[in-house]
């Protein structure tokens, strides 16, 4: 009667057992994301005191409005988005190669960690192409009573309040010619009007821009660029370690390492380090995208 | 079962392929139907901030759904995706109360940040005039 009861209740502490059920590797693989957890966490909650601590904050939706190919028009969240969805669903495609490793089926490994590492390798050209739209993007600024054209670095921000046009017009009248020259082709880079600037005088300049087309602003804050670069940059670097990784559990299976193993126990290690990736990626999106 | 490679370790075997893909392809459209209402609330936000006279409470309001969200997103990756559902709850523990320290992390970091925001506002009446978002201006 009572032995009936013990048998059910495994006793995981007496010996001969693993307590935890789970072999030394991927415990550890567990206790690793863990304290990137804590890294990942860190750096948000420190971006997130440092906003708090502001009067005025970048609106995202404003800095994060273009897609590729779409030229000037104002779509945001759009790209993002896309770049949610080729994580989710490389996420996916590694959960179904660790369950085809599960049933040492070989061939569906391969074919899935292939899909995996293409949808890593999407999501980083995503990145690149965003953070080269941000760094030579060309935005005009208010700066010590003169206009100034600046792209979103570690060191400028142009994302400020707006400027109201009274204010823009007398700063117009400190520009330095060159800047001047840049603005007056800002708004005309179809070329129909086929004016040669270079040859306008400096008041001729002055007329031919037009202020409310500019939407000048003030220079937004500056510990914007370094958060946004450091994170998303770290959290890519962990996507791109990951591709890494993939890459090489792609070889090992098809030299069928796992194979003559007689398990595939790797891919499930590779496999927690990719959706930690996937999982981190949600709260950057939500914390630099969403709110 | 036995584990294919530690004998000490007794190896619970996934179920069968129907109810892995049932739950792998319920798991999916979850994740991908929270991060589009996700976006919604985003573009809401985006039309909130654009209005003439933004209501703040809203927009908190909307801040605070997206959070818990992605919080449920994060549940499902972790205890789908990455099995720890399946996991025993020792190990289970193991993971989740050293985690728990963020729930002070991240209410004492951000408490801090917007005190030093009310001290600097207070004191410093140049730097308040000079970075405060003016009023009834749309964000764009």
């Amino acid at each position: 009667m009572t032995t009936s009861a013990t048998l059910q209740q495994t006793k995981w502490w007496t010996g001969g057992k693993s307590p935890f059920n789970m072999e030394y590797g991927k415990l550890m693989m567990w206790y690793f994301l863990m304290s990137d957890a804590f890294t990942f966490g860190a750096f948000l909650i420190s971006y997130g005191t440092i906003r708090f601590s502001q009067n005025f904050w970048p609106d995202p939706n404003v800095v994060f409005n273009a897609f590729p190919g779409a030229g000037h028009a104002n779509l945001p969240l759009a790209f993002v988005s896309v770049m949610t969805f080729v994580l989710i669903i490389s996420s996916v495609t590694m959960v179904l190669a660790v369950h085809a490793g599960h049933n040492n089926d070989k061939k569906g490994v391969v074919k899935w960690l292939i899909w995996t590492i293409i949808g890593g390798a999407a999501f980083l050209g995503c990145q690149a192409w965003e953070w080269h739209h941000l760094i030579t993007g060309e935005h005009v600024v208010l700066a010590d009573g003169k206009l100034d054209i600046i792209g979103q670095t570690m060191r400028g921000n142009p994302w400020g309040r707006l400027v109201p046009e009274d204010q823009v017009m007398a700063a117009l009248q400190n520009t330095s010619h060159e800047t001047l020259l840049q603005l007056s082709q800002m708004g005309h880079s179809g070329g129909t009007a086929a004016v040669d600037h270079n040859a306008l005088s400096h008041e001729q300049l002055l007329k031919s821009i037009q202020v409310a087309d500019l939407h000048v602003r003030e220079k937004g804050p500056v510990a914007f660029g370094g958060y946004f670069f450091g994170i998303t940059g770290f959290h890519g670097f962990h996507v791109f370690s990951g591709v890494i990784i993939n890459i090489v559990m792609l070889l090992m299976t098809q030299k069928g390492v796992f194979e003559r193993r007689g398990h595939y126990l790797m891919i499930e290690k590779a496999g927690l380090y990719w959706h930690f990736v996937d999982l981190v990626w949600v709260f950057v999106f939500l914390c630099f995208y969403l709110i | 079962m036995q584990h294919p490679a530690f004998e000490e370790v007794t190896f619970q075997h996934h179920t069968d392929d129907a109810t892995f893909k049932k739950k792998v392809r319920n798991t999916t459209i979850l994740l991908s139907v929270i991060t589009i209402v996700e976006l919604v609330i985003g573009l809401l936000i985006y039309n909130i901030h654009k209005g003439e006279s933004p209501n703040e409470l809203l927009i908190l309001m909307f801040k605070g759904m997206v959070c818990i969200l992605t919080l449920a997103k994060a549940y499902y990756i972790v205890s789908v995706f990455m099995h720890l559902g399946d996991e025993i709850r020792n190990m289970i523990m193991t993971i989740v109360v050293p985690l728990l320290l963020f729930i002070w992390f991240i209410g004492a970091f951000i408490w801090d940040g917007n005190s030093y925001k009310n001290l600097r506002n207070t004191y410093d009446k140049h730097y308040k005039e000079s970075t405060m978002p003016a009023k009834h201006k749309g964000a764009h």
